[in-house]
């Protein structure tokens, strides 16, 4: 659509960039936390149009990269079972224990197939009805009402041998974790468009009420990036502190309530386990009691065992902004996107990934 | 694979719509989606799932924004 393209107009991009120089005064230290803003601002050449003084920092946004160890040996767990995988092709070359990952284990046998939507998963129970077939939930709030409805869909429609391995994450939580930490040292953030296309402005609130820390929901083009920044920009000037939509061509203020009453419908709320960061309160998703039938924990009687975290890797600090990709002692000689050691580097989305492939 | 992206409604069928993007085609699934579709509408695909119904009034207003502000004049 030509209206949609004014959002990576070139002239518009140097007014705002000009602007953004002009009125900063001091250093502004953003974090993102969605996967698609990180390649975003390095791809656009956003990152490196910005002064020394913005500093972008990319936080735990790519639901491969926080995928805990533990989840990811359950995948690998769940390979060894008589069952069907089915997948988002993002988790295949992500390391578990001993490096195993799940192309491996598919070149060893283990029946893995990747598809596009949960819902392609569902057609392939539908067609193998002899096969026990499990979908990989993984994901934020973006992902975790598509599979929802797919759960549904499945009740409805009758299958008994489709089930999903859930372990969708929720932003805020992770946002109220992050702040929480001292060591952090971030000034505002950018909040992910799509996660808050689902669940609006309000769950954002507490980051300016409770700690005083601007935020933007902000789409994906180089305009609406540096609309966000600008407005971080004027924000400080002001002397205010809020959390502002501005993706209003896709993000209401209220989020989506059909997608949020599907989600409920299906998922309550449950401690999590993050890479890097550990146990955060509420910040994921279970399969409800009355769908227990789809979840594939109960199924298969799968368990969260303690793994030992990858030796050398440093996700856990970056993705909490604290070391950049690159100061990792691994970066780019024994982690590669081609040999990657941890899911930073192995996700497109992962700040190990862009760094690797767009700093210069 | 948290892509999400602006695609053209070709198609309504039921619980399904017919979606493209530059000449690329695939339907996708209304279920968790809030509003009801016209043809010509875009919508925000993930994951085989239309999320949100793009609001072409509030692209229109944000660019109109830019456009005094900065004063640039868009095409
Ligand atoms: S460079 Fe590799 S080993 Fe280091 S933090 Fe990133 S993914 Fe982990």
């Amino acid at each position: 659509m030509r209206l949609l393209d004014n959002f990576k107009d070139p002239q518009l991009c140097k007014a705002l960039l000009e602007r953004i120089h002009s009125e900063l005064d001091g250093e502004l230290r953003f974090m993102e936390v969605c996967g698609t803003h990180t390649v975003s601002i390095f791809r656009s050449g956003v990152r490196s149009l910005l002064s020394d003084k913005v500093v972008h920092l990319s936080g735990p946004g790519c639901p491969v990269c926080v995928t805990h160890d533990s989840e990811v040996a359950a995948f690998l767990d769940l390979a060894g079972r008589d069952a069907v995988i089915t997948t988002f092709g993002d988790l295949m070359r992500v390391p578990g224990p001993d490096r195993k990952t799940l192309k491996g284990a598919q070149a060893e046998g283990a029946r893995v197939k990747v598809v596009y939507s949960p819902f392609d998963a569902l057609k392939i129970a539908q067609d193998n009805p002899g096969d026990k077939v499990v979908f990989l939930g993984v994901g934020f709030e973006t992902t975790a009402p598509a599979i929802a409805a797919t759960v549904k869909a499945a009740r409805e429609e009758g299958v008994t041998n489709f089930s999903v391995l859930c372990f969708h994450k929720l932003v805020p939580p992770a946002l109220e974790a992050l702040v929480g930490d001292p060591e952090l040292r971030v000034q505002a953030f950018l909040l992910p468009g799509h996660v808050s296309a689902i669940i609006g402005v309000e769950p954002y609130r507490f980051l300016a009420r409770k700690h005083g820390l601007p935020a933007v929901i902000a789409g994906f083009e180089p305009v609406d990036i540096l609309q966000a920044l600008h407005l971080f920009v004027t924000m400080r000037k002001q002397g205010c502190v809020d959390v502002v939509n501005a993706y209003t061509r896709v993000v209401s203020d209220t989020g989506n309530p059909k997608a949020m009453s599907v989600m409920d419908e299906v998922f309550a709320p449950c401690d999590a386990l993050w890479r890097g960061i550990g146990m955060i309160p509420n910040s994921g998703l279970a399969v409800r009691e009355e769908f227990a039938a789809f979840d594939a924990m109960r199924v298969f009687g799968l368990t969260l065992r303690d793994v030992p975290a990858i030796k050398g890797c440093r996700c856990g600090d970056v993705l909490k902004g604290k070391l950049s990709p690159n100061k990792c002692p691994l970066f780019g000689k024994a982690c590669t996107p081609a040999a990657p050691v941890g899911p930073c580097m192995v996700s497109t989305e992962g700040s190990c990934a862009a760094y690797y492939k767009y700093h210069v | 694979m948290c892509l999400a992206v602006p695609m053209e409604v070709v198609k309504i069928d039921g619980k399904t719509a017919e979606v493209q993007i530059a000449g690329t085609y695939q339907n996708v699934r209304l279920d968790v989606l809030p509003e009801t579709l016209e043809v010509g509408d875009f919508v925000i695909v993930h994951a085989g799932f239309a999320l949100t119904r793009l609001d072409r009034e509030e692209a229109i207003a944000t660019l109109k924004l830019f456009e005094e502000g900065l004063n640039i004049a868009l095409t």
